[in-house]
């Protein structure tokens, strides 16, 4: 059967939940052949092989974390030339994303980036994506090599489906553009406890009627009393009460979770890009005339001050 | 010392306004007015700070784009850019990111450059994946995703926050750049800057003068198809209560009954 490379996305060998979305996709389109770059390969082999990989290539090098993106592409590219995939799959991260491109043109493919959905075509994979803001839904195809394709985490449920993940060693060389951008230094973001924002199943937003960093903890609360990701608007972020990592939006994280709560947020353009493909929206604002109502099911006109408190002593209360 | 700096900037289609595709599912263009992508504004700021630290800086703006893209490249010149190159061709019209990509790396090429500065994506497409096509295609370094550069003694270093960690990276120049929303406020033109830039040189290039095939770009040349566009339904208008001392009740109920609590 016709084999899909997946890239696998995690943290020195925690498999990032994406990945496992990635490998149920390739499942539509062939057998996946798991392609694991850097350190922690033996502890994400049968996680991947328990999701449905047939094959899990591996290579570690310190140049994966000296360097930017390029020494990957070159591992990617060796993967592609010993499998002969039909397709090629990443998540939608920011390096998975430039990785992708850079290999697509390598290679001599198309590229479709930020899929969220993936089925088999009588000529080949076709991507579902979400466009101008998620105004339109678009169906695209590759028209040209390998397709090389990046897919939006939350787009597909993992599945188990047990299959060998024989591990093998990936041979390659480093090109001449592997060593371009050093990285000299990392700082590792801190955790905070909380789910990551784009995987999260529920996510609880603050925007400019938080009105101050030290009010974010009503968010905070009410995230935690749902086991929620915490998100912000650009305009709380460019105020500095919150991190720029936790920004929704078409120039910060998108999101499409089960639930999505926006308290004192308009509801801009810009924002809704990043989380308009929620599948529940819940809004909180004080000004009914707020964009926000239009997309929301459920609304609240009120005073976040008020209503966000009281609805995480609503959800303790009923836990308990 | 002297330092060329291209910079790449799109018009798109203004975001507040209707945003559709024409019949041959490109965008329509004439749909909603347009505009130098918002994000590519930050790119012609870090090139005009860098520049002032420079003697014999030079900041040229670079567009692949319709007839009207011209006015992106005024706006950008009205900023403070020295000369603006505008790359236009009816035979350009679908391009996918792989056309425009090559059209842009034969054009960097024609004009000459230390480095090329881009934006972290385009408003329209927002792929956010040209700067890394453009660094493979020019085989030159990728240096992107900034929120803080600078330029000195031949090397470029910068901050890269990416999900998991926050970076520093260098790479000697020749390389290519991209900053994010996050690199420091765009300038406002000013009354002076929009006087000086009518007078400031604007050159047009098309394909041919870049030894481009017409083959090679254009909806012919893409390297993906788009089979359909649908308008995504309107969200069915939700319930919207007042609240009146019970609205987080309400709302509890309501997540309660979707079964979130
Ligand atoms: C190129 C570009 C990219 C952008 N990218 C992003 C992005 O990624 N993410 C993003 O979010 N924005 C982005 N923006 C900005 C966007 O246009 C909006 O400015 C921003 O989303 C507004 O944030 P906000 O809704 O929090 O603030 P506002 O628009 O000021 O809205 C605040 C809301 O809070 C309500 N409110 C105030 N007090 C209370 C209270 N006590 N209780 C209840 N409600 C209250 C008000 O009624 C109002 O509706 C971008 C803009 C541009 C040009
Ligand atoms: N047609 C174009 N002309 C000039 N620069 C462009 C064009 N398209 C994209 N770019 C540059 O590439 C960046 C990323 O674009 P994209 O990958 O389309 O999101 C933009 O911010 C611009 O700097």
């Amino acid at each position: 059967m016709a084999e899909v490379l997946v890239h696998v996305d995690h943290a020195d060998g925690d498999v990032r939940k994406p990945t496992l979305e990635l490998l149920a996709l390739a499942r539509r389109l062939g057998d996946p052949v798991a392609v694991h770059l850097g350190p922690g390969a033996d502890l994400a082999a049968p996680v991947l092989a328990e999701h449905g990989a047939v094959r899990v290539l591996t290579a570690d090098a310190p140049e994966f974390a000296d360097y930017l993106v390029a020494p990957k592409v070159d591992a990617l590219r060796a993967a592609v030339d010993a499998v002969s995939p039909v397709a090629v799959l990443l998540a939608s991260s920011a390096e998975a994303k430039e990785i992708a491109a850079r290999l697509a043109v390598r290679i001599g493919s198309g590229l479709i980036t930020d899929a969220v959905d993936l089925t088999a075509g009588d000529e080949g994979p076709v991507a579902t994506q979400s466009v101008f803001a998620a105004e339109y839904t678009t169906m695209s195809r590759v028209t040209r090599g390998t397709p090389v394709i990046t897919v939006k985490p939350n787009s597909a449920a993992p599945e188990a489906a047990p299959a060998a993940g024989a591990v093998e060693e990936l041979s390659f060389t480093l090109g001449p553009l592997a060593t371009g951008t050093k990285v000299v230094s990392r700082e590792a973001r801190e955790s905070t406890g909380r789910p990551d924002l784009t995987e999260a199943a529920i996510v609880v937003s603050g925007g400019r009627g938080v009105n101050g960093a030290e009010n974010f903890g009503l968010i905070e609360a009410l995230a935690d009393s749902l086991g929620a990701a915490v998100g912000a608007s650009r305009a709380a972020v460019d105020a500095g009460w919150y991190p720029h990592s936790h920004q929704v939006g078409q120039t910060g994280k998108t999101v499409s979770p089960q639930l999505y709560i926006a308290a004192g947020i308009s509801g801009a353009i810009q924002h809704r890009a990043g989380m308009q493909t929620s599948k529940t929206i819940v809004a909180v604002n004080k000004d009914a005339e707020a964009p926000i109502f239009e997309l929301a099911d459920y609304g609240v006109v009120g005073d976040l001050f008020t209503v966000v408190p009281a609805l995480t002593d609503e959800v303790n209360a009923r836990k308990a | 010392m002297s330092l060329k700096i291209v910079v790449c900037v799109k018009y798109v289609p203004d975001a507040a306004g209707d945003r559709r595709f024409a019949e041959d599912l490109t965008t329509d263009r004439d749909a909603a007015d347009g505009l130098l992508s918002e994000l590519d504004e930050y790119a012609v700021e870090q090139a005009l700070v860098i520049a002032e630290e420079v003697d014999g800086a030079e900041v040229t703006v670079l567009t692949v784009g319709p007839d009207d893209a011209t006015d992106a490249l005024r706006k950008a010149l009205s900023m403070g850019a020295d000369k603006a190159v505008h790359v236009t061709d009816d035979d350009l019209h679908g391009t996918d990111v792989m056309g425009t990509s090559l059209v842009l790396a034969k054009a960097v090429e024609h004009i000459g450059y230390d480095l090329v500065l881009c934006g972290m994506a385009s408003t329209d497409g927002s792929m956010g994946v040209l700067p890394a096509i453009l660094a493979e295609r020019l085989e030159v370094p990728q240096v992107t995703l900034l929120s803080e550069v600078s330029v000195a003694d031949g090397t470029v270093t910068g901050r890269r926050d990416g999900d998991a960690a926050s970076e520093r990276l260098e790479a000697s120049l020749p390389a290519v750049v991209s900053v994010t929303d996050q690199s420091g406020e765009a300038r406002y033109p000013s009354f002076k800057g929009i006087m000086a830039a009518k007078k400031k040189p604007l050159e047009t290039l098309d394909l041919e003068d870049l030894d481009i095939e017409p083959e090679q770009v254009g909806l012919a040349g893409a390297w993906t198809e788009v089979e359909s566009a649908t308008e995504r339904p309107a969200r069915t208008a939700g319930q919207v209560v007042t609240d009146e001392g019970d609205g987080a009740k309400q709302l509890a109920a309501f997540l309660a009954e979707r079964k979130f609590i």
